[in-house]
């Protein structure tokens, strides 16, 4: 799995950060999101599925093949 | 330029909502739609979004708007950064015909406040403030919030049963909260109150008192700006004081944006809060089966808290509205400009075609993309505190009263018929 934001969207709602702490986390200055984890490995790979889903900009999008995990 | 919209409680016509949606064609729905009960959706929303997605609506001024009642149009509508609010001096629908909406129903120029509304300076705004709102800062005010839930709900207990879980716990957590954020003292708790109530009740104060409450904030956010100037703490306003003498001049928040940015805060984030504290828990305990499956397993809790603010079909009659300032091309219908639309997103919430089962409430439902906090660059700024306030109030009540109940059968719970922000008017529990 490989993780893409798009921080131009990010609104930093911080929905990712509270689902996905490994992956996601908030700049201090600003509160937009930043990729911890781009090729998270599986375990987390539900939870990025949800913070993209719920994202309320759209700004996290997933591509399943992509990365080695 | 443009205020933070919410509000609610305008006196309506009762006899403009006798009227249901009918066919795609024809005649004209009006807004605010019935619903059969006041926890159950309008029957309206499931026939607009078969038959007719993009529907021409009436509102109670007798203008006329666009109401969008599909998952992929609201989210599109939402997300499309051209367009904005209605704002004081365009030409979009007025919700009611004499300004009895309230501070926040119609854009009014006397009420307007210093936000930027769009574009670059909305985000440059949206960032410095968004900054306070990240998810570890509101993980640090949890167990102060839920300090403040246990001893309100303490109180409650003490006056005796039955209560309204919504004055004794909705209506003044949300504020202790607001007034933490901004630093201003806790005595100053009942004045915060009184000026949301006299913002949003229009049947309950003169426009000549929402009017004095308007003034009296104003002025007591702006002595606030002056007192944190001169001696910042760790507050929301301090945070943008300190920071912004950091940013280039052009960047800074003005004091007329920090006075707005104070006044906006408790406008958009103490009804709509404090209503959904008491929707939550009704809807929770209307079905007994809800309720004892979060008492065996609280991991739910997060789920649920979700899955409720999908659910409720109560979020006011208007959704949230867009003024389209250009021509705008929708699944091969073009809405002229000048258009007001309402984008209804507790119907959305509820289309079959993004939620399995979209009727039913499954308090482990996952994903849970609703729109009910709005999308795209004006999507909820306050969403992350909303959503641990919950949290914690559900939490606290799980652990601290197990055997809630409703002390009215749910079909005799009242609605607040707002305008912008629907609710309960109270919630009957005992326990
Ligand atoms: C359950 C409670 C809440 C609900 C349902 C809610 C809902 C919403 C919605 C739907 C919007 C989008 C409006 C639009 O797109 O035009 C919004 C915007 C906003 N909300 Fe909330 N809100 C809640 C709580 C809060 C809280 C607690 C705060 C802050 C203390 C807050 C602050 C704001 C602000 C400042 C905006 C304007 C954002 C912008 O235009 O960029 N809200 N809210
Ligand atoms: S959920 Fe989306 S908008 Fe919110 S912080 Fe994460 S990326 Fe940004």
């Amino acid at each position: 799995m490989k993780v893409h934001i798009d921080e131009t969207r990010c609104c930093g709602a911080g929905q990712c950060v509270l689902l996905a702490p490994e992956v996601f986390d908030q700049r201090d200055e600003d509160g937009i999101v930043v990729l911890l984890t781009p090729e998270p490995a599986p375990p987390h790979h539900p939870a990025v599925r949800e913070a993209a889903a719920v994202c309320p900009t759209s700004a996290i999008t997933v591509d399943e093949d992509g990365g080695g995990a | 330029m443009s205020k933070v919209e919410t509000g609610e409680n305008a006196h309506r016509d009762d006899e403009r909502t006798g009227h249901d949606a009918q066919g795609p064609h024809g005649e004209v729905v009006r807004l605010p739609m019935v619903s059969p009960g006041p926890l159950e959706p309008p029957g309206a929303w499931e026939r607009l979004r078969e038959r007719c997605p993009v529907a021409t609506v009436e509102l109670p001024s007798g203008d006329r708007a666009t109401f969008l009642s599909r998952y992929a149009d609201v989210r599109a509508m939402l997300s499309d950064p051209r367009f904005a609010r209605p704002a004081a001096g365009d030409d979009s629908a007025r919700l009611s015909a004499d300004g009895a909406g309230g501070v926040a129903a119609d854009a009014d120029p006397e009420y307007e406040l210093a936000i930027p509304e769009n574009g670059a300076p909305h985000q440059r705004w949206r960032r410095q403030v968004g900054r306070y709102f990240t998810a570890k800062r509101m993980a640090a005010l949890r167990p102060g919030m839920t300090r403040v839930a246990e001893s309100l709900l303490d109180e409650m207990v003490e006056r005796g049963q039955p209560a309204d879980l919504k004055a004794a716990l909705g209506f003044p957590l949300p504020v202790y909260v607001i007034c933490e954020l901004l630093g201003a003292p806790a005595e100053e708790r009942d004045r915060f109150s009184h000026w949301s109530d006299a913002f949003l009740n229009v049947s309950r104060f003169t426009q000549e008192e929402t009017r004095a409450a308007f003034g009296e904030f104003a002025a007591y956010m702006r002595d606030l700006v002056a007192a944190k100037r001169a001696e910042p703490g760790e507050d929301l306003l301090s945070m943008l004081i300190v920071e912004g003498a950091a940013l280039p001049e052009e960047e800074r928040l003005t004091d007329a944006e920090l006075l707005a940015t104070g006044m906006g805060l408790l406008v958009a984030g103490h009804e709509t809060t404090a209503n959904m504290i008491g929707k939550m828990v009704a809807l929770l305990l209307s079905d007994r089966d809800r309720w004892e499956r979060l008492l065996r397993d609280p991991s739910l809790i997060r789920t649920a808290v979700e899955e409720v603010l999908r659910f409720d079909a109560n979020l006011g009659g208007f959704g949230i509205r867009r003024y389209l300032s250009e021509d705008l091309d929708l699944d091969g219908k073009v809405l002229p400009r000048g258009t007001t639309v309402c984008c209804g997103m507790s119907s959305a919430n509820r289309d079959e075609r993004v939620f399995t089962d979209a009727d039913e409430m499954d308090l482990a439902r996952s994903p849970n993309p609703h729109l009910t906090f709005g999308a795209g660059p004006h999507s909820c700024l306050g969403q992350a505190l909303a959503r641990t306030e919950l949290h914690v109030v559900l939490e606290v009540l799980l652990r601290r009263l197990p055997t809630l109940e409703l002390a009215v059968p749910t079909g005799e719970l009242r609605k607040v018929e707002g305008l912008l922000v629907g609710g309960l008017r109270e919630v009957p529990v005992r326990w």
